[in-house]
């Protein structure tokens, strides 16, 4: 069960490299490492659209920018909630390189870190074990003030105001 | 001063919202223990010694009358009767109960404040010259800087989970007095080669169990560009500054790992790719800025008033509080008054509920409803007519306020030390009271010159010993109280790191070795020297022979050997 764009799946068909030989058939995350051993034979699995990629906090993503384009989704790994290196790692990916498919967080996530993840370009969590995932979609619209742009097309609270003062703005636009 | 519109109104008033369900959550149960802390931190929240702790946020040190007041009222309403106002203009409330919190910051929200970021790994309030607008060697005012990286900073969603808490100074004025080279960013505003005004930007500089002097990552850059400068800083941070090890996780400990000039490379290789993604300021909006910080209507007066000369003669008290207490402002006919949290007895910062209202008041009638915070933990009223000081000075004189001491010898800074605080090693209230005792003639302290004494009570540096001009640092031996002294430090323009004077001194021998310090300035000093220009002048050994020697032979007679 995961949370994508604010919705739980109950049937989330990817699963995560478990370092077998054989990957699983269906949607797999496979770490960097695997990806650049075994490129050649994952490239069909890569065009079915069954191949992600899995990143480590010190994965850097500018290295694996020209692959982008192999990978259905990327899974950003999180050892600790405090750990915020893959909030930046989303943006890179989003803003730096335009990649548009699912970025999802997985390992230590928690309901109240999933709001600025959406903000970062993350669209979707698996939930750390002991998390209600249910109530967790509250976390979404409890800040709906938003000062800065980040991967979320939101713009710089100066420039509303400033075209809020002009006329030029929808008054109240504060999402 | 900026003023909220709906905008932030609504973010504070959700922040609270927010922070009450995750208080709820964790008393029910359902926040674990660390989570709740990271949250909490980053609401201000700690718990402490004794009971929590919380500090309220002061934008680079500026209140209103009005929030003055609803600081008063917090602390009779919430907390035991007072705050401490902090080295970095905040406030702290060291009684409160958790269960209140949320009120507490709804009550903040109610006036335009909050407790948002001030602690955590996070951008923490944004700190400034206390003297912004008024002083005469300023540039420009560098407080609508400020504002612009507050909101910009305020709830970034990349940077809630920096590897270690970031802080932010800004400085316009020729005389450094907001420390910018202790920052993790130092901004201080310059003029261009072409006349414009921009920014030099300082990095790594900063504090703790690691006291770097920032250093200069651009020597100039347009204004335009501020947020998204900053930002390529952060990410660079947030990506590669170290989570293995808390006491290495500052920016300082990357930058020195780099060395400046990789560091640089990296942070414009970063900020080529993303400055026009939609973070450049307009002029349009950066003046919109600047309106919120317009000089209040000032009268015109004559710089000298004969009224004024006459109580100067007739009332020396008035004499000595007027020159020590009050500085020049740019408008004739106005002077910055320093309202001393330093009361001899008093732990440096502390004020109560009475005092605050009182304070309030004295700042709306005599400087316009306002109010600054200094690091050196005193109050400003930065607009007062020089008619007025002798009658604010009576009611500051009645309120216990009036200690003519700014810049002296017992003006020092002082964290809460070991009588609050659940990182301390050791006490420096008590520190600080002692060493008041043995310095109370006024004269004698006149006659020291301008000291920077900064103390703190453990290695996290919260009393900024390191730029002292003397530093004491209280650490822990074997269950007992020892203090490391420095000399030499300085946060002004030319910043540096204290030295340390020798092996620890036990807490009955503090106070002595302050006191051979301070001989040994006044037989070497040349005319008008301060002591910070005679340590530079004739350096430690000269200081440690007679500090140590001296007290050897002396305590050696009496209990025994002084070096542990």
């Amino acid at each position: 069960m995961i949370i994508k764009r604010r919705r739980i799946i109950k049937k989330d068909p990817w699963r995560h490299d478990a370092g077998a030989q054989d990957l699983p058939p269906g949607p797999v995350f496979v770490p960097l490492k695997r990806w650049r051993r075994e490129r050649e034979g994952l490239l069909s699995r890569a065009r079915e659209g069954r191949l992600g990629l899995s990143l480590r906090p010190d994965d850097d993503v500018d290295e694996i920018a020209g692959d982008l384009r192999y990978f259905t989704a990327i899974a950003l790994a999180f050892a600790a909630f405090a750990d915020g290196r893959g909030y930046s790692q989303a943006r890179l990916l989003r803003a730096r390189h335009g990649y548009t498919g699912e970025i999802r967080a997985v390992g230590d996530i928690r309901r109240d870190q999933l709001s600025f993840l959406e903000r970062c370009g993350v669209d979707a969590a698996e939930l750390a074990s002991g998390q209600d995932i249910e109530s967790s979609l509250d976390a979404y619209g409890e800040i709906t003030v938003r000062l800065q742009p980040a991967a979320d097309k939101e713009i710089l609270i100066f420039h509303r105001r400033f075209q809020r003062a002009r006329g030029a703005g929808r008054p109240g636009a504060g999402r | 001063m900026y003023r909220y519109d709906e905008f932030d109104r609504r973010l504070v008033r959700e922040r609270v919202t927010q922070f009450r369900g995750q208080v709820r959550r964790y008393l029910e149960g359902r926040l674990d223990e660390e989570e709740f802390r990271q949250l909490r931190l980053r609401n201000g929240l700690y718990v402490q010694r004794h009971a929590p702790m919380l500090r309220v946020a002061i934008p680079y040190g500026l209140l209103s009358s009005n929030q003055l007041h609803k600081l008063a009222h917090i602390a009779r309403a919430y907390d035991k009767g007072f705050g401490h106002f902090t080295t970095r203009q905040n406030l702290q409330y060291n009684w409160p109960k958790l269960e209140d919190v949320p009120d507490i910051l709804q009550e903040l929200a109610d006036v335009e404040m909050h407790a948002i970021q001030t602690s955590g790994n996070v951008v923490r309030n944004i700190t400034t010259d206390h003297l912004a607008g008024v002083a005469a060697d300023e540039l420009e005012d560098p407080r609508p800087y400020c504002e612009l990286l507050r909101q910009w900073s305020t709830l970034h969603p990349e940077f809630n989970w920096l590897p270690r808490k970031f802080k932010v100074a800004v400085t316009g004025a020729r005389d450094d007095r907001a420390a910018v080279q202790l920052h993790d960013i130092g901004l201080r505003l310059v003029r261009g080669d072409r006349g414009e005004i921009g920014f030099k930007i300082f990095v790594g500089g900063g504090m703790g169990r690691t006291p770097v002097i920032g250093k200069a990552i651009r020597p100039f850059l347009e204004k335009r560009h501020l947020l998204s400068y900053v930002e390529a800083i952060l990410r660079i941070y947030n990506l590669h500054g170290r989570r293995d090890n808390l006491y290495k996780a500052r920016i300082k400990i990357l930058v020195n790992a780099l060395g400046i000039d990789e560091f640089r490379r990296q942070v414009d290789a970063e900020w080529a790719r993303m400055r026009d993604d939609g973070l450049e300021l307009y002029q349009a909006e950066i003046d919109r800025m600047k309106a919120f910080f317009a000089p209040p209507e000032y009268e015109e007066l004559a710089e000298n008033d004969g009224r004024i000369r006459l109580r100067r003669d007739t009332n020396p008290i008035f004499n000595a509080w007027r020159q020590h207490n009050t500085v020049a402002h740019k408008v004739a006919g106005y002077r910055i008054v320093y309202v001393s949290l330093k009361a001899p007895g008093v732990p440096p910062g502390d004020l109560t509920a009475a005092q605050m209202d009182a304070v309030a008041d004295l700042a709306d009638k005599y400087s316009f409803g306002e109010l600054r915070t200094t690091h050196e933990q005193n109050l400003a009223l930065a607009h007062v007519r020089q008619t007025d000081l002798f009658a604010l000075w009576e009611s500051l004189k009645s309120l216990r306020l009036a200690t003519p001491n700014i810049g002296t010898l017992s003006d020092m800074i002082c964290c809460p030390g070991l009588d609050y605080c659940a990182l301390a090693n050791a006490g420096t209230i008590s520190v600080a009271r002692q060493i008041n005792a043995r310095f109370d003639d006024l004269d004698e302290l006149y006659g020291l010159g301008e000291i920077r004494l900064k103390m703190s009570g453990c290695m996290n540096a919260c009393g900024h010993h390191h730029v002292g001009h003397i530093g004491i640092l209280g650490v822990e031996k074997n269950g007992e109280e020892w203090y490391q002294i420095t000399l030499g430090g300085s946060s002004g323009n030319r910043a540096s790191l204290g030295e340390r004077l020798g092996p620890a001194v036990s807490r009955r021998q503090v106070v002595d070795a302050v006191e051979r310090i301070l001989r040994v300035y006044l037989d070497r000093r040349l005319d008008g020297e301060s002591f910070l220009e005679t340590y530079r002048r004739i350096g430690m050994p000269t200081f440690r022979e007679h500090v140590y020697d001296d007290h050897q032979k002396k305590t050696d007679n009496k209990k025994g050997s002084l070096a542990a």
